[in-house]
């Protein structure tokens, strides 16, 4: 019999699907590159075929399919195929001040909600209950919205520190409207009441393209031969399972620069660096803090909708492969326009008639590629562009950077040629190979996880406390599949809450591990 | 120094918020979420009407309004909306007087918005004034205790309908009763102090805070260079220009402590400011000098937007202006300082004014 032991890495981008195939030691066998479709489904299926194709191994022995996916953001940005959503809110007499999907942007909310609610119910800080749930006044809800909701949103009042109204109007809606799909404000977001009320309504709304992408995903296994276990990969760059994936889709937002971060970790072995990842409008850039993306500390807004998710921080500058040069060498003009994907058929070094960034880096020996030689007599245009283009990159290094010591830059992605071998305030610049499918593999690598969140009191037994918060974490990652031998926290995060009489913190812990069976 | 407002709708909502950031001085509290409550009280029960002290009889009673306790738990815990509704009936009946306007307790942060709310569900106008003209953390840091008015009166709410009323001997025991109260409300509570009428509040408040608010909300949106803008607007001296290259916190006595250090960039390169702080900002050295300290506004902005920066949100590598402008005159009074000024706050220099530190070099 043949070993089973090969998995596939998948990365649904803007431009392009990437496909990488790796053995049990994550040893690179064969990689793709296709271009994304509209229908990003039809990509999938393409670089699946090209992947086997190249790697030239049977079907059988791929065991595992990671998924890293944008479907989930465009439904929203594009307000599509989102289902219906009955809005629960357990929070009454308290929250009344803002009704749910308040300040949304009328579309998006015509497109979501069947109805909206606030029942009584209401748990403090520290856990205790001050209201009980109000389960009549949410049957009567459940029964008004009836059959007009595909998925309901439950959100309570320090869900996040206890769970259990939420899981009693879970129960409720089963009783009431049968097995639609419920979404759980403690499962989906964090402290800030409105921000993860959003979150939950966007996250049941997203429930029907989750299910369409699994089955979708699915059928294109079963066509190549496929029998493996399905992961998606989520916003802070670890995995989840495909039934997790289904009931929280919308934790799938913002995985692009995650596995494209966790991919250069991967592929350098350097765990605390910069990351540029340089396509052909733009350079992402993020940070690595032991070997994980650096998150965003500004509320993230997906859509028009304020969320508090965990995104990766990122700096986004106008600056890649396909960017076109204006100007004169005295004052060069740097985009912000792109020729994107075209950039092969319209930069001057593949024959075409518009000079881009790649254009100049080929002139000034960065990169030797294309078809044509640069034109010499734009000599002088180029080299103030690259010039124009290292301050660009050296002051987004300088705002993203951690700390005061330089840390390492990894250049990845098809327009990393871009990037000078010395940048201020970097140690060393790191070129791996296979950069420019690094966020593939960071899917083909990613971790199981699990966090935990909750307000701990500091003048009592704080380190049985923390324990118990790292424990309850770790409980977590195995659930989303981590080997429980290898599972580790990975992140511990204590906020003190001010203006109380006895000293309080909010506590945050991340833990995460190697998939069980890999 | 700005015009004056005298309405206060939804649009202009975002520029009064912009404004309370700036006057909170790095605390007072997140404004998104006291935004979204102001923009639905207002869309439910109309606009609100500012007035001034003199358009307002003097016997009728003032409800200074805010809220205290954590922002973390407010932001989670969110009001009712109809804690008004109950403040009014209980002052009223109390004092035998006629409510007939909604003071904010404290301009910056989120209690300038949340009594814009309070005031659109009752019907009454809002006063062009406020306690502060900024942020501070205890009770007693009011211009009515510098005015030499006791607290007396000081009635709490929650969400679900209790209230209590405390008469205390003064602002000391204000703050540690009404603690120990919000404590017991589950972290956050909504307040009324200083409870007064509008003739002994003469020459006892920070008038023309909320037209201020919106001047300078105003001014930033619309600027395209905020920085130079809401300095120009506020009067505020540019401390430095740079990058954030440490940040320290801590947590005691109930209050979020710390410390920033700001290295400068660009002009004021080789340069590094040292920001103390107890929720606000409360003191910036250079060098170990000061450059500015409480009760003048010290503020962390972003270099690029001016937006303010919240002392939770300052974190490493985040480029910022510092800006110091002075506080109300209120305030450099001998009482205004003995209440606000550095040595309330545990420091053992004297307080200078900003002008005077900047003049100085």
């Amino acid at each position: 019999m043949r070993p089973a032991d090969l998995r596939i890495g998948i990365d649904v981008g803007g431009t392009n699907t990437d496909a990488v195939l790796l053995d049990r030691n994550a040893a690179r066998l064969a990689r793709a590159k296709t271009p994304t479709t509209p229908d990003v489904t039809a990509g999938i299926d393409d670089v699946l075929r090209l992947i086997l194709e190249r790697g030239a191994v049977a079907p059988e022995r791929i065991t595992h399919v990671m998924l890293g996916t944008t479907h989930a953001t465009n439904a929203v940005l594009e307000r599509r195929r989102l289902d219906p959503v009955a809005v629960l809110r357990i929070g009454g007499p308290a929250t009344h001040a803002i009704r749910p999907l308040f300040g949304w942007p009328e579309d998006v909310r015509a497109a979501v909600s069947v109805g909206e609610t606030i029942v009584d119910g209401c748990v403090e800080f520290d856990g205790r209950e001050t209201t009980p749930f109000d389960r009549d006044a949410a049957a009567r809800f459940l029964t008004s919205v009836g059959t007009s909701a595909r998925a309901v949103a439950i959100t309570a009042v320090f869900s996040p520190v206890s769970g259990a109204h939420e899981l009693a109007a879970r129960d409720l809606v089963r009783e009431v409207l049968g097995d639609v799909p419920v979404s759980l404000g403690h499962e989906v977001g964090s402290l800030g009441l409105i921000e993860r009320e959003n979150a939950t309504v966007l996250n049941a709304a997203l429930t029907g393209v989750a299910r369409e992408v699994g089955a979708a995903l699915e059928r294109a296994l079963q066509r190549h031969g496929i029998d493996a276990v399905v992961y998606f990969a989520q916003n802070d760059g670890t995995l989840m399972g495909l039934d997790y994936a289904m009931r929280y889709p919308v934790l799938t937002i913002g995985s692009g620069p995650a596995n494209s971060l966790r991919g250069a970790a991967y592929l350098t072995g350097v765990n605390d660096a910069i990351v540029a990842d340089v396509g052909g409008t733009s350079t992402d850039l993020g940070v690595l803090v032991g070997g994980f993306p650096r998150e965003s500390a500004a509320a993230v807004e997906i859509g028009g909708i304020r969320t508090n998710f965990r995104m990766p921080d990122v700096l986004s500058i106008a600056l890649g492969g396909g960017t076109l040069l204006a100007g004169t060498p005295e004052a060069v003009v740097l985009g912000p326009r792109s020729t994107g994907y075209e950039l092969t058929r319209r930069a001057l070094v593949f024959g075409g008639s518009e000079a881009t960034m790649t254009d100049a880096a080929v002139a000034v020996g960065r990169a030797s590629l294309g078809t044509h030689a640069a034109p010499r007599d734009m000599g002088a245009l180029f080299a103030a562009a690259v010039a124009a283009a290292d301050v660009l990159v050296a002051d987004g290094v300088d705002r993203m950077k951690v700390g005061r010591d330089p840390r390492p830059l990894v250049a990845v992605g098809g327009g990393s040629l871009l990037i000078a071998d010395s940048v201020p305030g970097v140690s060393e610049v790191l070129r791996p190979r296979d950069h420019d499918v690094a966020n593939a593999i960071g899917a083909a690598i990613a971790l199981a996880s699990g966090r935990w969140e909750g307000v701990i009191h500091l003048d009592g037994d704080r380190a049985a406390a923390l324990e118990t918060a790292r424990e309850r974490a770790c409980e977590r990652a195995i659930e989303a599949g981590a080997d429980p031998g290898r599972v580790e926290v990975v992140e511990l995060d204590e906020v003190p809450l001010a203006y109380l009489t006895r000293p309080a913190a909010r506590v945050t812990v991340k833990a995460a591990g190697p998939l069980g069976w890999l | 120094m700005s015009d004056r407002i005298r309405l206060v709708d939804a649009a202009t909502i975002s520029a009064l918020a912009r404004g309370c950031a700036i006057l909170g001085t790095g605390g007072g509290g997140e404004v998104y979420t006291g935004s979204l409550i102001a923009r639905q009280a207002i869309g439910d029960h109309g606009p609100v009407r500012v007035v001034t002290l003199d358009e307002l009889p003097d016997d009728g009673l003032l409800l200074p309004l805010g809220m205290i306790g954590a922002p973390t738990i407010a932001v989670e815990k969110i009001p009712n909306g109809g804690e008004a509704i109950r403040f009014r009936h209980h002052l009223e009946r109390l004092t035998g007087k006629t409510a007939v306007a909604v003071m904010s307790s404290e301009i910056g942060g989120s209690n300038g918005l949340l009594p814009v709310a309070w005031a659109a569900r009752l019907g009454l106008p809002l006063l062009d004034a406020d306690s502060m003209g900024r942020a501070f953390p205890e009770v007693h840091q009011v211009a009515q205790h510098v005015a030499g008015h006791h607290p007396e009166l000081i009635v709490l709410t929650d969400e679900r309908g209790s209230v209590v009323t405390l008469q205390v001997v003064s602002g000391a025991w204000a703050e540690a009763v009404a603690r120990a109260v919000t404590v017991a409300f589950g972290g956050s509570a909504a307040m009324a102090d200083y409870v007064m009428t509008v003739g002994e509040a003469r020459g006892a408040v920070i008038v023309g805070s909320v037209s201020r608010a919106i001047a300078i909300g105003r001014a930033v949106i619309g600027s395209r260079e905020p920085v130079a803008t809401l300095c120009e607007t506020v009067g505020a001296f540019r401390l430095l220009e740079g990058k954030v290259v440490d940040v320290e916190r801590t947590t005691s006595g109930g209050f979020a402590r710390g410390s920033v250090v700001v290295e400068g960039v660009g002009v004021d390169v080789g340069r590094a400011l040292r920001l103390e702080i107890q929720n606000e900002n409360l003191v910036a050295f250079e060098d170990g000098r000061v450059r500015a300290s409480v009760p003048d506004l010290i503020c962390v902005i972003d270099a690029v937007t001016a937006d303010a920066i919240a002392t939770e949100h300052v974190r490493y590598g985040q480029r910022v202006a510092v800006i110091a402008f002075p506080c109300d005159p209120i305030w450099r009074t001998a009482r205004g300082i003995e209440t606000a000024g550095p040595r309330a706050f545990g420091y053992e220099f004297d307080y200078e004014t900003v002008e005077a530190l900047v003049a100085a070099g």
